[in-house]
């Protein structure tokens, strides 16, 4: 007995299989088929959006906040394009997930036929992978490779675009169990022989550095990470996707690096003579200006990472290891209960009192007694609330920056952001992804009045599905992060980055059916925000007016080196 | 330096687009690009021609192998290897200059593959340096169309890419 089925059917049974329970999405008339078949059954749940690419956001956010696949479904032309900033922004950060897009009907492919565009060919830059399925038989096979494609190896977008007659043509039904590929081989086995190697040289560092990324996020390798940056004894620093992948407030973090990172991590990293890298990429928001990031002669750099064009792109290392971030760390772990502790004690002493000085600049203290609300008081006091446990999604600017620096993120996962993209309004949506997918957690959107506005329509998807989402919105009345660089590279010219009209955000709130709540005075932060998170059940918007001129410090100039930052807010 | 990347992907729609993509989108130059179905229908085989520093060459690599539709990447300038290139050439081919033509393709080992009583058209292979110096022992004038595939490559002895 044979199971016939239409590809709609196809599609839906095969997400079911996939484990599938939420897909964020948009209908319109090439997915008709499919949407057709998904009310027909109810373990796949659909979010409905108001934007595409709010689907895919929250469908990236839904993978980074849990660990799965996250599923977003549109239709052809303006829903495929619509939903591309959202594919664009996992595919730099490396999130799994799988888009379903609808295609005209295969004998109108090319005839410039209403709503037609070539999805697979506007994606296929920012997709891991990507399929146009003419023919129903291929339909489950495809998906099956879509899933696997988008979690193994170096995990990223795959797009299926299929067409509509595909959707509505019969075949029959076999969800294959395993699959493989012969072009793609994604499970590598770490060289032992380099691991050693890079055992060796990190027992023996003087001034060593744990230096880790998004990887180990993603490898789901925090806990193995910490367990042996603590038995090392090392000080670990993050990357903007590296937050949670070590303890924040743990003493040896010395927090973010980069652009805007801490001083003390950027000058470890510059005055290093071991840097261990894990998963991590050596960006330029990260090392600034490469030529500048040369350290001591005798600096040694390993690095792991699952992608070997990710090794010795902008950096040349000196021990590669490419292989899965936790079976590594694993085996570091092994090799070092294997061999008695032979780190260089004394020199390590010297080194975190080094550290401890570059730590005693207190490069993120800034004006408490201010009048004006400090966004960075915000921040501090929401993180002091919340004791850490919220899941903090952001936009993209200044308020990112601040969330990144006074929230300190004890686990993984709980930190979602578009680091490599920068792309604003993906914090409203990605709170939505991450509220669908833990429903039993506290979801914070930490925002500006700037980039909450380019996805603010999502509020009715939070009002439709009941999501007690806090939003907080440090309204400096500009977009914070450009008029902080025309300030100090433009001579103060703020160009077009001043809204001159900005909404009443709280009667806006109101008119979804959030509740709205405006702040203006330092000494009311505390109670509102603890008055918001006490509602469980209801969606409140915090629309904070904070010191306008308030910067972002410590900085490093675009184009200079880690060791030219610029330290604090002159008065 | 010149490099000579010989690939073997999926004989699929679009991957002849991806590999192009992965060219412009990174920055890389290519040179020349040959692409054909093997004896095996399900792959092709292309031989991309492109310069750059070692580290470009490996990123290059790295970059090809993480495409989901190649199979196996081999730089054929890493070891011996012989390299062909096809040109067909349209000259001028007159008066006492219609000998001339006759004698300098056969220095260079080309045929004659089409005749009129004005124009020869010549058949060339080799490697891409002695066609070009084929092109540069002309007369001048002489010369009225050329078109080339650009390199094709296959590794020297028992050297031999395949799945």
């Amino acid at each position: 007995m044979t199971t016939q089925l239409t590809g709609a059917e196809i599609i839906i049974r095969a997400l079911q299989e996939e484990g599938v329970e939420h897909v964020f999405g948009y209908p319109g008339g090439s997915v008709l088929n499919i949407y057709d078949a998904l009310c027909a059954q109810d373990k796949v749940r659909h979010i409905l959006v108001r934007h595409e690419q709010a689907a895919a956001h929250a469908a990236d956010a839904y993978s980074r906040s849990s660990g799965k696949v996250g599923v977003c479904l549109v239709t052809s032309g303006p829903g495929a394009t619509n939903a591309v900033t959202g594919i664009a922004t996992a595919y730099m950060d490396s999130s799994p997930m799988v888009i379903i897009s609808g295609q005209v009907s295969t004998p109108y492919i090319g005839q410039d036929a209403f709503q037609e565009c070539d999805t697979v060919g506007i994606t296929r830059p920012c997709v891991k992978h990507n399929f146009l399925v003419k023919d129903v038989e291929q339909l489950a096979v495809t998906i099956k490779k879509a899933f696997y494609l988008a979690k193994t190896g170096r995990p990223g977008p795959v797009l299926i675009d299929i067409p509509k007659d595909v959707t509505q043509a019969m075949a029959e039904y076999a969800y294959p169990k395993t699959i493989s590929m012969r072009s793609y081989s994604p499970v590598i086995k770490a060289h032992l022989g380099q691991i050693k190697k890079a055992m060796q040289l990190l027992q023996k560092a003087e001034r060593p550095v744990v230096y880790i990324g998004g990887g180990v996020v993603l490898a789901n390798a925090a806990e193995k990470l910490t367990q042996l940056v603590r038995e090392l004894g090392f000080p670990c620093t993050q990357t903007l996707m590296g937050l949670g992948g070590f303890p924040g407030n743990d003493p040896l973090s010395t927090g973010l690096l980069g652009m805007h990172g801490t001083y003390e991590s950027n000058m470890a990293m510059h005055h290093c003579d071991v840097l261990l890298a894990i998963g991590a990429r050596f960006d330029d928001r990260v090392i600034g200006n490469v030529l500048h990031f040369i350290g001591p002669p005798d600096r040694k750099i390993i690095h792991v990472d699952i992608d070997p064009s990710s090794i010795s792109k902008r950096v040349q290392v000196d021990i590669p290891i490419v292989g899965d971030v936790g079976d590594v760390v694993q085996e570091m772990l092994n090799i070092l209960s294997a061999s008695p502790k032979t780190n260089n004690m004394e020199a390590l002493e010297k080194w975190w009192q080094q550290i401890n000085e570059w730590r005693a600049k207190d490069c993120l203290k800034y004006d408490i007694k201010s009048e004006k609300i400090k966004p960075q008081y915000v921040v501090e006091k929401l993180y002091q609330l919340t004791e850490g446990k919220a899941i903090i999604t952001t936009d993209v600017g200044q308020h990112q920056m601040w969330a990144a620096q006074y929230y300190k993120f004890d686990k993984s996962r709980r930190w979602i952001t578009s680091g490599g993209l920068g792309t604003m309004g993906f914090g409203l949506p990605a709170a939505i992804g991450s509220r669908m997918a833990n429903p039993d957690k506290d979801v914070i959107c930490i925002t500006g009045e700037a980039s909450i506005q380019m996805c603010i329509q999502e509020l009715a998807t939070c009002a439709q599905y009941r999501l007690p989402i806090k939003i907080i919105n440090l309204n400096n009345g500009y977009m914070g992060m450009v008029r902080q660089w025309q300030e100090l590279f433009y001579g103060s010219r703020y160009s077009e980055s001043y809204f001159d009209t900005l909404p009443n955000f709280v009667t806006l709130a109101e008119s979804f059916g959030h509740i709205g709540i405006r702040v203006d005075d330092p000494a009311d932060v505390e109670n509102t925000l603890k008055e918001a998170l006490k509602q469980k059940d209801r969606l409140v918007f915090l629309d904070v007016h904070t010191d306008p001129k308030a910067n972002v410090f410590p900085m490093v100039p675009g184009g200079k080196g880690l060791t030219e930052m610029v330290l604090f807010d002159a008065p | 330096m010149r490099h000579i990347l010989s690939i073997l992907v999926e004989n699929e729609a679009g991957a002849l687009s991806r590999i192009a993509g992965l060219f412009s989108a990174r920055g890389y130059n290519i040179e020349s690009l040959v692409v054909a179905t093997t004896e095996d229908e399900t792959l092709s085989r292309m031989t991309i021609t492109t310069r750059g520093s070692d580290n470009v060459i490996e990123q290059i690599t790295k970059h090809l192998n993480k495409l989901v539709e190649v199979v196996k990447v081999v730089d054929l300038t890493d070891g011996m290897h012989i390299e062909r290139e096809l040109m067909l050439v349209k000259v001028r081919a007159t008066g006492k200059d219609r000998e001339e033509m006759k004698r300098l393709a056969d220095i260079f080992r080309g045929k004659i593959i089409d005749v009129t009583e004005k124009s020869y058209t010549i058949e060339l292979t080799g490697i891409s340096s002695k066609l070009d110096a084929f092109l540069q022992a002309l007369e001048p004038g002489v010369l009225l169309e050329t078109v080339r595939t650009g390199a094709s490559g296959i590794g020297r002895g028992e050297r031999i890419l395949r799945i």
